[in-house]
């Protein structure tokens, strides 16, 4: 029988013929990702060697990637130190992938993998962060571990013990109609399957809209993968993954994608087109509570975000400044733009696009995580409202449980952001 | 016998069991202060040490949803309680059992505060209302794992075995 494109992945990094759903593999790890929860491996890792008479070694420091951004610069002396022990670490490591606080190399973790051509198709890749099904994107299995499974893998080079998971096949077909893009079909998608309709699966992407989409547009899809509990999401490397290598990453050695068998076995077929699709909206606080955005019309919002690992990139700013430019954002609303990585600031900045957001009224903030879990910048007022082209909408994730936030697509965003109220861009 | 001492909807994420704000706390030893911190109720009679050992949070579907934050488990276990939910999130699953968190799926559970659980090999048993469910086995894969009694000690052991 055939493989699905996890099954062949973790076949050859297991060094096996064949695997299938349910099998136990320890396959080789390619990448390793952490940002500032560094400082809590450090620590499992260091633990792990104790009282075996080894040094604290990592396998393969060319293959560890840490990158700051969950709180950057620093919100407190406690973050500060986190940011200087794992410093230190990175350094008596000789780890070489390592994104400090910086204007020139810095960002979203999710953004700067790809953007630096870390992730190849074909990687096992794992990262202390749930959003790291992003990397699915460019034909990887990517998955989220804890930092004490991180810790295992730098000590060992090795995913231990875990289960090939089943795969559920979601074909995309149609164009979409103007002011409707990837957001709004991972949105749909994850209400159609519920927050954990794929607990323990991954989602494999087929159909000809994926084909014809931007690695920007698959980030943000496998990115929110996640969030149908999926173990990853993963677009299987094609034309489009081996241009955006070549072309934006300035990768130059070989690429080898990786694609399933035709008689690869599903434990389910999902099938959606996209011509007829309307912007959708996840409302508080669950983000599988998708409502079409004529349900939602006219509600009032205090605070606009845009930008996260699922929305930042380039086409989301340059979408969202066609919109604004030369309109204001509404009295009594606040507008948070953060870009996804230092890269794509400077790109917004050359196009124009950040005085655009500036001339409206909206704050720039700097690339990293910003608002998106509440700990660093843009918190919410008691009740207050926000409506956000992130991820996650839990109660308290933007610092306030008291707070609603709304997830959306850039331009839902910014066409609220001149309002005021949720407000529909294709009538705006 | 353990008591339930908090009954819980469906989908609760690890926003709820350890806030973001406070992910900047790492280490295991610390990080139980903050758990369930915007449940104020409750987060106080935890660290008024109100619940004995073994206490039990009952779930619903999707317990632990969200975040990879091990902050979560490591809060929860620093009170050694133990979690019986109809479902778990993959990541908190694995968290749970890799930090040695004591995690049980019991798809039918039905229990409110106050409840006494007794928790055996395969089955949930509530003295409150008289019933009984079953467990859903936890992944095979994890086995060495549990055995190991967490992932650390068994990280060493098999960095020891390779030499
Ligand atoms: S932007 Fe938000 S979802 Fe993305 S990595 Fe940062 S905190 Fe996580």
């Amino acid at each position: 029988m055939g493989m699905s494109v996890v099954e062949k992945i973790l076949a050859r990094a297991s060094g096996l013929p064949a695997v299938a759903a349910g099998d136990v593999v320890e396959p080789k790890v390619d990448l390793a990702m952490s940002h500032e929860n560094a400082a809590l491996v450090i620590n499992q890792f260091q633990e792990v060697f104790q009282g075996t008479g080894q040094a604290p070694t990592v396998w393969d420091p060319s293959r560890i990637a840490i990158i700051f951004d969950h709180r950057v610069p620093a919100e407190s002396p406690k973050t500060a130190t986190n940011h200087k022990k794992i410093r230190q670490f990175v350094a008596a490591n000789g780890i070489t992938k390592f994104h400090d606080v910086r204007g020139d190399v810095g960002g979203i973790c999710h953004q700067i993998l790809p953007e630096y051509g870390y992730v190849r198709p074909g990687f096992v890749v794992v990262g202390t962060d749930s959003h790291t099904t992003s990397h699915g994107a460019l034909g990887a299995f990517s998955f989220g571990v804890g930092a004490t499974e991180m810790a295992s893998a730098w000590a060992l080079g090795i995913a231990v013990n875990i289960e090939v998971p089943a795969t559920i096949k979601v074909v995309v077909s149609g164009t979409f109609p103007p002011m409707v893009g990837p957001k709004d079909l991972i949105l749909h998608l994850i209400g159609l399957l519920t927050a954990q309709g794929a607990n323990f699966k991954v989602l494999e992407f087929h159909g000809e809209t994926i084909r014809q989409m931007s690695t920007s547009g698959r980030i943000a899809i496998c990115n929110m993968s996640v969030e149908a509990g999926a173990t990853s999401g993963i677009v299987p490397g094609d034309a489009e993954t081996v241009r955006y290598l070549r072309e934006e990453a300035g990768v130059t050695d070989a690429i080898d994608c990786v694609t399933p068998d035709a008689d690869a076995s599903y434990v389910r077929t999902v099938e959606i087109n996209v011509s007829a699709l309307v912007p959708q909206i996840a409302c508080p606080h669950m983000v599988d509570n998708v409502k079409p955005i004529d349900q939602v019309l006219g509600i009032p919002v205090q605070q606009i975000v845009i930008g996260s690992c699922t929305n930042g990139r380039l086409d989301d700013l340059a979408a969202a400044a066609d919109i604004l430019r030369g309109k204001k954002v509404a009295e009594g609303t606040r507008m948070l733009v953060f870009p996804a990585s230092s890269k794509i600031f400077a790109q917004a900045l050359d196009k124009g696009y950040i005085h655009d957001f500036m001339r409206a009224g909206a704050v720039v903030m700097n690339s990293g995580c910003g608002p998106c879990l509440g700990v660093h910048e843009g918190a919410l007022g008691d009740h207050e409202v926000a409506l956000s082209t992130t991820n996650r909408n839990f109660k308290g994730r933007m610092g306030n449980p008291t707070g609603e936030v709304y997830l959306c697509s850039p331009v839902v965003a910014a066409a609220s952001a001149i309002t005021g109220v949720i407000t529909d861009p294709r009538k705006g | 016998m353990p008591k339930v001492i908090l009954a819980l909807e469906n989908d609760i994420s690890t926003d709820d069991i350890y806030p973001g704000r406070f992910m900047a706390t790492v280490l295991p030893t610390e990080t139980p202060q903050f758990a369930f911190f915007d449940r104020t109720d409750f987060n106080a009679s935890l660290k008024a040490k109100a619940f004995p050992p073994g206490s039990v949070i009952v779930g619903g579907e999707n317990f632990g949803c969200g975040s990879s934050r091990e902050q979560a488990c490591s809060t929860l276990k620093g009170y050694d309680l133990a979690v019986v939910a109809r479902s778990i999130s993959r990541i908190f699953l694995q968290n749970s059992i890799n930090l040695g968190l004591q995690v049980v799926i019991c798809p039918g559970i039905e229990a409110t505060e106050g409840d006494d659980l007794e928790i055996t090999a395969d089955q949930v048993r509530n003295h409150s209302t008289g019933k009984v469910y079953d467990q859903v086995k936890l992944p095979a894969a994890r086995k060495g794992i549990m055995d190991a009694g967490g992932l650390i000690a068994y990280t060493r052991a098999r960095l020891l075995a390779r030499g």
